[in-house]
């Protein structure tokens, strides 16, 4: 327990984010000399339930896949200076993934390497017996109904921190809060009580502004002309140096691309947050509606006034089953009257699968034209003339419960090759298997973390 | 021309904007390139205009929250995503680019809010 500023540095923000994002920030904290941690977010909502059925199908595998990629570079230099890793890569196997991490320590002769593994966030097995309720306005999820496949509920910066506890240089999660990858080391490093709202609130904001990577230093954000970012390519990932009144400044490494200004840090604050007065996490209720934020020098970022009311009394899960599959199939038409060509392509292929009869919901756009922004009913694209568009690609989307459906419908584009209009070219066709997610609420009785240690000796 | 004369362009040139997504909901954060714009922005971009704007969307209830002090608004808009990220048929199930479309709104506003706007874009 200390009141000296902590650095917290990010080197993921989803599960296939670059690699080698790490390295500049690693090398960063390092030479700060003050003490810092460093946290990986690699799980979406939907990737358990990938890697839930990987497990079934690998019992040692389960976990994030890039996360050796991301951890060779850097898990000597951590090891040596001192600066645990957090990260949520554990996935549907936090036991396997910690396994793995003591491989790479023994492939680069890591001595004594300390791994602390939280587990207890996999609820599946118990799911029949747990009283839930519903979340926000979706009703509670009829299980009998749902083919469900992974059953987890979010742990938050309070387990986090008992795994600190145990002086890792590792530590690895399944699911908790992403922001708990941040806040856990807080309230290890600061003592703060499990009472103590404001403090809780400002850990939480440094998870949620570090816990998309780039996203808070100029990625998903530039927009030239407009939002100007330097080196997009080189773009640094994010630090934060957290002081114990739970003032923050986030800034990146020197020496790399992106950009951290007020408004990559607003951009960055309200994103995925709903009412910003009640942002729901397992430690705190978090009230952003006081935040400033203010540049205090290049690429420094100080956000203040961050407000913490009473955690809520349950927490939540998120239930993944079996969501059927989505084919997909796209064909580019090209040159004079392409648009006349593409929408021939598509008014035919949509008559074709039609008549098939199929028990499958169809969807066509021609990109180049109008495709993400418009709605399924194609409301957007009937009202604009696209005659002057020559480069142009229809996408046909299916959703069907099997796979077998889904892949005939889209041959019939594949079929627009031969029998469709002219010069119609490079079809691409793919079967996705999907995964639908339902949200619910469940006491926090019902839920019983685990901490273990996995030294050298046990992996 | 004097400063105080209306004219017509799109919201993009007056803020900037980022979308993010949890289940079948989207939220569009709007915040002005100068913070003197945000009250303009209050009384022209209400929720009843942002859910007419996603109308073809399916969009059911939007609530528009304020945020003064950064300045900046937070529109959450249900069902435009028409299944989310894992039941939808469009080609960004996230609703990613959602952003672009809200910044692509037309807006009147005074030609010094425009001027101060792209102003504020330099420094």
């Amino acid at each position: 327990m200390t009141q000296e500023p902590l650095l917290i540095g990010n080197g993921a923000g989803f599960s296939t984010d670059y690699t080698d994002a790490g390295i500049p920030v690693v090398d960063a904290l390092v030479r700060s000399g003050k003490p810092a941690v460093m946290f990986y977010e690699m799980l979406a909502e939907r990737t358990l339930a990938i890697a839930q059925r990987e497990r079934v199908a690998n019992p040692d595998g389960g976990y994030a896949p890039y996360m050796v990629e991301a951890l060779e570079p850097v898990l000597r230099t951590c090891v040596e200076n001192g600066v645990p890793i957090l990260g949520n890569f554990g996935s549907a196997n936090p036991m396997g993934a910690a396994r793995r991490i003591h491989q790479i320590a023994r492939e680069q002769g890591i001595r004594g390497l300390r791994v602390a593994v939280v587990e207890g966030d996999d609820v599946r097995d118990k799911l029949q017996r747990i009283q839930m309720s519903a979340w926000e306005e979706e009703d509670a999820p009829k299980l009998d109904a749902l083919k469900v496949i992974s059953a987890n509920v979010y742990l938050g910066g309070r387990e986090v921190a008992k795994a600190m506890a145990l002086e890792p240089h590792v530590v690895v999660t399944g699911r908790v809060t992403d922001s708990a990858l941040a806040l856990g080391p807080l309230i290890h490093h600061f003592g703060w009580r499990v009472d103590d709202w404001d403090h809780l609130a400002a850990g939480t904001v440094v998870g949620h502004l570090l816990e998309c990577g780039a996203q808070v230093t100029g990625g998903y954000f530039a927009d030239p002309g407009w939002k100007d970012v330097p080196d997009l390519d080189r773009v640094g990932y994010p630090i934060a140096e957290c002081h114990a009144d739970g003032s923050i400044v986030v800034t990146k490494p020197d020496g790399t691309g992106g950009l951290v200004s007020r408004r990559t840090v607003i951009e960055q604050l309200l994103y995925e947050i709903h009412d910003p007065a009640a942002y729901l996490v397992p430690d705190v209720t978090l009230d952003l509606t006081e935040v400033e934020v203010e540049e205090v020098g290049p690429n420094r970022v100080r956000v203040t006034g961050a407000r913490g009311h009473e955690r809520p009394a349950t927490l939540k899960a998120t239930i993944c089953f079996d969501g059927g599959w989505l084919g997909e199939g796209e064909i580019s038409y090209a040159g004079p009257n392409a648009f006349g060509r593409a929408r021939l392509a598509k008014e035919t292929v949509e008559k074709r699968i039609a008549a098939l009869g199929l028990d499958c919901r169809v969807r066509t756009d021609l990109m180049g034209f109008v495709s993400v922004h418009d709605g399924d009913s194609g409301a957007l694209a009937a009202a604009r003339d696209g005659s002057a568009c020559q480069d142009l690609r229809l996408r046909l989307a299916v959703d069907a419960a099997d796979e077998r459906t889904v892949e005939r419908a889209t041959r019939e584009l594949e079929g627009l090759y031969c029998a469709g209009p002219a010069g119609g070219g490079g079809v691409r066709r793919r079967q996705t298997w999907r995964v639908r997610t339902a949200s619910c609420l469940i006491p926090r009785e019902s839920v019983d973390p685990k901490f273990r240690l996995v030294t050298a000796d046990d992996a | 021309m004097t400063p105080d004369d209306l004219i017509e362009v799109e919201l993009h040139e007056l803020a900037h904007a980022r979308t993010g997504d949890k289940g079948d909901r989207a939220n569009i954060s709007l915040v002005p390139y100068d913070p003197a714009a945000w009250d303009f922005l209050r009384k022209e971009i209400t929720a009843e205009r942002v859910k007419a704007w996603f109308a073809h969307r399916n969009a059911g209830k939007v609530v528009r929250y304020d945020l003064p002090k950064l300045p900046a608004f937070n529109f959450v808009l249900d069902d435009v995503l028409q299944g989310g990220v894992n039941g939808s048929l469009n080609l960004d199930g996230h609703g990613k680019s959602l952003s672009f479309h809200l910044l692509a709104m037309p807006v009147r506003a005074p030609r010094a809010l425009v001027d101060a706007a792209r102003n504020a874009r330099r420094r």
